[in-house]
């Protein structure tokens, strides 16, 4: 191996600004596609528990299209297939205003809140029927019933895998630099193809997304420890 | 909508340009898809039984593998393979062997969890027991343990099948042949149908992984009847 390591050069000067700069636009793509996720797979779920059919069908077929469908495909299809029946009007505004990181957004939300409605759905199901009806017939109503009984216990549940999922989320955000979104994956290869010190460059982007998996790993860990024991079964 | 696209270049899709050039499309996925998890499968069981091992050394070892490649977006352990390999070797590797590397890697890891979680399922008692009538460590493993519990694990692994199914989209980065891949070439080669061309290849991906999804969720069901519980 005859590589000379010169970590010098992406540690400090434009390089560095540019692996800043990405790290940021990775952080803003997933926050932002995390709280519409999380907002869309809540409404999924919610669809997918009436006992009205066409809703509850049209969920169950968002569901599982969207899990089972590869992201990057999706990412391509947001990207280059959603203008083509989209008004001219609107996509003129959209190639004005960054479409990379709203077609970005829109796929990275569509998969992960298919994920997070079921994470939402199996985390009420596996509350025990009989805790619904014990708190009906203690003289609660049906909401009262999800707010203190049903909801509490099952949040417990579901804030472990929910997390997980962000993590995923995290992670997956690393396939928007195909479209030319400038996350920090796409600085890495930037750094590499400018000037062939790609070994550093991407150490850097790794470590950064091992960090953040495995500070939040332990802290999922510690709360299964802490507070998963007190669930009543 | 423009669907002539899709239709004129559907074989395309299906086999690349097979019998006169080289595999590609759906067939490239599936074939990718079935190397892949047999060989993460072996590697998985491995890393899954060191992670279970008293052995101190071998068991952080796999920690450290597993927990790596857990945190690591696959898009840049490709990445890392890809750059990594030229260097290391010497000559340049093509970028199949490349993807399959990455793909065992990274879907290995996710096995050895499985197994690890599998393994560690199964009520003590049928540990002890074997060990107890005079099996060793080793024989009980082979003989008591991970029968009952691979048979658990079987949803599991059709699971990670699927993901990985959908993760060899990702390829496709590196320039492998398979069906995203194909669906680039074609959409860049027509130019005026890129959605219907992603709508049918989304369609394609969702066939495979939905047969499959619930097909383990049918299985699940099946064997749970079997499980062995404590009681």
């Amino acid at each position: 191996m005859n590589y000379q390591f010169d970590w010098q050069l992406v540690l400090s000067g434009e390089y560095a600004d540019w692996l800043v700069s990405g790290f940021v636009t990775t952080l803003k793509i997933s926050a932002v596609s995390l709280l519409l996720a999380m907002l869309l797979g809540t409404a999924v779920a919610v669809m997918r528990m009436t006992k009205f059919k066409p809703l509850e069908w049209f969920g169950l077929a968002f569901t599982e299209f969207f899990r089972n469908t590869p992201l990057l495909v999706q990412i391509y299809f947001w990207y280059y297939g959603s203008n083509q029946v989209l008004p001219d009007f609107v996509n003129k505004w959209l190639y004005a205003h960054d479409f990379e990181f709203a077609a970005g957004v829109i796929a990275l939300t569509v998969y992960t809140s298919a994920f997070i409605a079921e994470e939402i759905r199996s985390g009420i199901y596996s509350i025990p029927k009989n805790q619904l009806e014990a708190s009906r017939a203690g003289g609660l109503s049906f909401v009262q019933a999800y707010r203190f009984v049903i909801l509490p216990q099952a949040f417990r549940i579901i804030i472990p895998p929910l997390i997980s999922q962000s993590l995923n989320l995290i992670k997956n955000s690393s396939l928007v630099m195909v479209i030319g979104v400038m996350d920090i994956f796409y600085m890495a290869r930037q750094i590499e193809s400018y000037s062939f010190h790609g070994f550093e460059a991407f150490t850097v982007a790794t470590l950064i997304y091992l960090s953040i998996s495995l500070v939040v790993s332990l802290c999922i860990n510690l709360y299964n420890k802490h507070f998963l024991r007190q669930i009543s079964y | 909508m423009r669907f002539d696209p899709v239709i004129n270049n559907f074989d395309y899709f299906l086999w690349g340009a097979f019998p006169q050039g080289p595999l590609g499309g759906l067939a490239m996925t599936i074939l990718l898809a079935a190397i892949s998890i047999f060989l993460a499968f072996w590697v998985g069981l491995l890393f899954g039984l060191m992670r279970n091992s008293k052995n101190k050394i071998i068991r952080y070892a796999a920690l450290v593998y597993i927990e790596i490649v857990r945190g690591t977006p696959l898009l840049l352990l490709i990445f890392w393979f890809y750059f990594l390999a030229p260097v290391i070797v010497g000559y340049s590797v093509p970028e199949l062997q490349t993807t399959v590397v990455a793909l065992v890697v990274f879907t290995g890891a996710y096995i050895a969890e499985i197994v690890r979680a599998g393994i560690e399922a199964l009520p003590k008692g049928q540990m002890e027991a074997a060990r107890g009538s005079g099996l060793s460590h080793f024989q009980a493993m082979r003989l008591v343990i991970l029968p009952q519990s691979l048979r658990n694990m079987i949803p599991s692994f059709v699971n990670q099948f699927v993901s990985l199914t959908k993760d060899t989209s990702l390829a496709s980065t590196i320039g492998v042949l398979e069906l995203t891949r194909c669906a680039e070439q074609v959409s860049n080669r027509t130019l005026n149908a890129p959605m219907e061309i992603y709508l049918t290849i989304l369609v394609m991906y969702f066939l495979i992984c939905y047969v499959l999804t619930s097909y383990s969720r049918r299985l699940e069901r099946q064997l749970s009847r079997y499980q062995a519980r404590d009681r």
